[in-house]
C-alpha cells in the first residue's frame, strides 16, 4: 500500500533520509510546500483517496502492469529474468502512477492550475493527460534540447491540451525546465500544484512520490509469489534520472537485504569523459531543487551540465532516498553509456519484440555485466517504451544537437 | 551595533539599497561598482554571489549571473576582491555590504569559513534565498553568530502574520519583504493588495527594519515602496543599466539620480 513505511528508508519527520533532503526552498514556496507537507499522508490514508487512486490505476492506466518471464533474454544471459512491464501502462511509461496520485491530491487541495517539468516528455504526458482527465489547465516546462529530441512526446502533450514552454537557460535540458516550472510556481502560488515527476525536489515530494510509485514493488511481490512462490527476487534493476521508477520497483524490498538493488545511471559517453550523467560517480553532496543529495558540480558549488543520450537521465542530481541508499551500500550504483543502451534497447527489441525506453535500456544494459546465477531471479523495472526514442535508436549513437 | 544598524540608526527612510552581480560586466568591476555606488548615494550595496541555477531570479539577474560565471567569478575570488575594501587606503568603501547568494556555493566554501571571511573582509550581512529559517536556525545560526555575520530573512505577500513575527525574531541587520509573488525582474505595480501587504508588515511592529524588493525599478516604484517600509531594493533595473556600460562610474551616478532626484 503507498501508506506502508520501510524499517530502515522512511524519510525523517523534517524530511531526512539520512543526511539527505530537506526543504531548501525560497520563502515564496513555503506557504505551499509546508501545507503540502502537513496533509499529503492524512490526505493519501484517506479511503475515498485510496478508492480513487487504485481504481483509475486500475481502470484507467491498466495496473497491475504484467510481470513477464522473458523467457529468450533468460537464455542468453542464463538467468531467470523478468521484466516488470511499466512500459504497457497507458502514455507508456511508470510516470503516471506519480500523476495520478498527486492529481487527486491537487484536487482535494483545490487547486486548478497544474505545471510540471519534463525530461524525456513521458512525465509531461502522463502530467497532461492527468489534467485533461481531471479538467485542469496544464503547462510543462522542457528543456529547449529535449523538446528537439522527444518531439513525439511534445506532439501528444499538445494533443492532450497542455501548453509546452521551452526552458532556453543552461544545458536546455530537464535541470532547466525544472527550474523553469520552480519559477512558475513561486509567480503563482495559490493556484498552482507543482507535479514534480521524480523523487526530487523538497520534501515532502520525495517522499510522496515514492510512495505513489511503490505499487510497482508491491505488485512484484504479489506477482513473483504467484508465479514463483516467493516474496522476493535476487536482484532488482532499474535505471536512475532523479530515480522514481528504481524508488518504486525497490521499496519494498527495502528493508530485505537478501535482494539486491542495483540503479543504474547514465554514463553518457563515458563516466571520466566530461559528458555524463553518472550522478554517484561524478557528484558530491549538494543542494539543488530544494533537497540535499549527490550533485555533479564544481569545486566552486555550481550545477555541472550532464550529459546523456537519453533525456529522461540527463540530471545532474539524484533524489535524495537514493542519495541514502548509495552513501548507505544498501543499493549500488552502476552506470551504463550511451553506446552500451542503444545495444541493449535494440537487442531487447529483437530479442523480446519490446521497444524499450532509451532510459529503460540502461537497466538492460547492465544485464551484461550482472553475472547472475541460472537458479537466480532477476526482475528488471522497464520503466517505459521506446516510441519515442525511435528516431534516435535509428540515427545509431548520434551526437545531441549543439547549443 | 554594525553597519547596518548604524545606518537604520542615522538613517530610517528612504534608504537606497541596491544589488549588483559580482563579475559583472567584467570579472574584475566588483570593487568599482561598490566604489561608484556609494560615491553616488547608494545606501547598502548587495552583491549577488552567481549560481548556475538560481530559481528565484528573473531572467536579467539570471543572465547577469552567467556573465559573471562565465567571466570567472567565484566565492574565492570575490573574497580575494574584497580584501582592502574597507581600507581608508585602498578601496575605502564604508557603506554597509551584504552578499546574496544560493546555498549550494557556500556549503560547497564551508558555512563557518564563509561567515569568518565575511567578517575578515567587512562583509556585514548574508541573504541566501533558499535557506529558510528553520534550517538555518538549526545548522547554521552558530557560525553566524560566532562571526557576527547578519543573516537577513525574506518574507513574502503570502507569508503568514505568525511566521513573519518568527522570522523576524531570527533576521538580523533587515528583513526582505519580496514585494509580490514572483522572481526578480517583474515590475511592481501599486494595487489594493500590494498596499494591504505593507501596510499589514507596518502593523506588524517588526523589530527590524523593512526593506521592500523585487520589482522596484525606478523613482516611482522607490517612493511608492518607502511610504510603506524603511527603504527598497533595487537589482534587475540596475543590472540592466550597467549591462553595456562603457563608463561605469558615469552610468551609475546616472541611474542613482534618477532614482533620488
Ligand atoms: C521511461 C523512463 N524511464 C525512466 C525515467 C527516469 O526517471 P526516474 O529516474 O524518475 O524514473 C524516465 C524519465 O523521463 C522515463 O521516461
Amino acid at each position: 500500500m503507498i501508506t506502508a513505511t520501510s524499517q530502515n528508508f522512511n524519510v525523517s519527520d523534517l524530511g531526512y533520509y539520512g543526511q539527505f533532503g530537506g526543504a531548501y526552498i525560497p520563502e515564496m514556496l513555503y506557504p505551499n510546500v509546508e501545507h503540502l507537507r502537513s496533509v499529503y499522508l492524512d490526505i493519501i490514508a484517506e479511503p475515498s483517496f485510496q478508492e480513487e487512486f487504485y481504481s483509475l490505476l486500475r481502470d484507467y492506466v491498466g495496473r497491475p502492469t504484467p510481470l513477464y518471464y522473458a523467457k529468450r533474454l533468460s537464455d542468453f544471459y542464463k538467468t531467470k529474468i523478468y521484466l516488470k512491464r511499466e512500459d504497457l501502462n497507458h502514455t507508456g511509461a511508470h510516470k503516471i502512477n506519480n500523476t495520478i496520485g498527486q492529481i487527486l491530491l491537487a484536487k482535494r487541495l483545490g487547486k486548478t492550475r497544474i505545471i510540471a517539468e519534463t525530461g524525456a516528455g513521458q512525465h509531461g504526458v502522463a502530467t497532461a493527460t492527468a489534467c485533461a482527465l481531471m479538467g485542469l489547465e496544464c503547462v510543462v516546462y522542457m528543456g529547449a534540447v529535449d523538446i528537439e529530441r522527444q518531439k513525439p512526446n511534445v506532439e501528444r502533450m499538445q494533443m492532450l491540451g497542455a501548453k509546452v514552454v521551452p526552458a532556453m537557460s543552461g544545458s536546455q535540458t530537464l535541470k532547466d525546465a525544472t527550474n523553469e516550472a520552480m519559477r512558475d510556481w513561486i509567480t503563482n502560488p495559490t493556484d498552482t500544484h507543482y507535479i514534480i515527476g521524480s523523487v526530487v525536489g523538497p520534501h515532502p515530494y520525495p517522499d510522496m512520490v515514492t510512495r505513489f510509485q511503490s505499487v510497482i514493488s508491491e505488485e512484484i511481490i504479489a506477482q513473483l509469489r504467484e508465479k514463483e512462490g516467493c516474496e522476493a527476487p535476487d536482484y532488482v534493476l532499474a535505471c536512475v534520472g532523479g530515480g522514481s521508477n528504481a524508488a518504486g520497483a525497490f521499496y519494498h524490498f527495502l528493508d530485505n537485504n537478501d535482494v539486491q538493488l542495483i540503479a543504474v545511471e547514465a554514463g553518457g559517453k563515458g563516466v571520466n569523459t566530461g559528458f555524463s550523467a553518472a550522478t554517484t560517480a561524478l557528484g558530491k553532496p549538494g543542494v539543488l531543487h530544494g533537497s540535499m543529495t549527490y550533485l555533479m558540480q564544481t569545486q566552486d558549488g555550481q550545477v555541472v551540465e550532464p550529459f546523456s543520450i537519453s533525456a529522461g537521465l540527463d540530471y545532474p542530481g539524484i533524489g535524495p532516498i537514493h542519495a541514502h541508499l548509495f552513501a548507505s551500500g544498501r543499493a549500488r550504483f552502476e552506470s551504463i553509456t550511451d553506446d552500451e543502451a542503444m545495444i541493449a534497447g535494440k537487442f531487447l527489441s529483437r530479442t523480446e519484440g519490446i521497444i524499450p525506453a532509451l532510459e529503460t535500456a540502461h537497466a538492460l544494459a547492465y544485464l551484461e555485466k550482472l553475472g547472475a546465477k541460472q537458479h537466480e531471479i532477476v526482475v528488471v523495472n522497464l520503466s517505459g517504451r521506446g516510441d519515442k526514442d525511435l528516431q534516435t535508436y535509428i540515427e545509431g549513437a548520434q551526437e545531441r544537437p549543439h547549443h | 551595533m554594525n553597519r547596518i544598524e548604524r545606518l537604520f540608526a542615522q538613517k530610517p527612510h528612504n534608504v537606497l539599497s541596491i544589488y549588483c552581480t559580482a563579475g559583472f560586466p567584467h570579472l574584475d568591476d566588483t570593487i568599482s561598482v561598490l566604489q561608484a555606488l556609494e560615491h553616488s548615494g547608494a545606501d547598502i550595496v548587495e552583491i549577488g554571489i552567481p549560481f548556475s541555477d538560481p530559481v528565484a531570479d528573473g531572467q536579467t539577474i539570471q543572465q547577469s549571473g552567467g556573465v559573471a560565471l562565465h567571466n570567472g567569478m567565484t566565492l574565492d575570488i570575490l573574497f580575494q576582491q574584497l580584501r582592502g575594501v574597507r581600507d581608508s587606503s585602498h578601496a575605502n568603501v564604508q557603506i554597509p555590504l551584504v552578499l546574496m547568494g544560493y546555498i549550494n556555493p557556500i556549503l560547497q566554501f564551508g558555512v563557518r569559513k564563509f561567515c569568518q571571511c565575511c567578517a575578515e573582509v567587512g562583509v556585514d550581512g548574508v541573504i541566501v534565498p533558499d535557506l529558510p529559517v528553520e534550517l538555518y536556525e538549526r545548522e547554521y545560526l552558530s557560525a553566524f553568530q560566532e562571526y557576527g555575520v547578519c543573516n537577513i530573512l525574506l518574507v513574502t505577500p503570502q507569508t503568514s502574520d505568525e511566521r513573519i513575527k518568527r522570522i523576524d525574531t531570527v533576521s538580523k541587520g533587515f528583513l526582505y519583504a519580496v514585494s509580490s509573488a514572483g522572481t526578480t525582474g517583474n515590475v511592481l505595480s501599486m494595487d489594493a493588495e500590494r498596499e494591504a501587504y505593507f501596510t499589514r508588515l507596518a502593523a506588524l511592529k517588526l523589530q527590524n527594519p523593512v526593506m521592500i524588493g523585487f520589482g522596484i525599478a525606478d523613482k516611482t516604484s522607490f517612493d511608492d515602496a518607502c511610504r510603506f517600509a524603511n527603504g527598497a531594493i533595487i537589482g534587475s533595473a540596475f543590472i540592466k543599466a550597467i549591462g553595456k556600460s562603457q563608463n561605469l562610474p558615469s552610468d551609475i551616478r546616472h541611474f542613482i539620480s534618477s532614482i533620488k532626484n
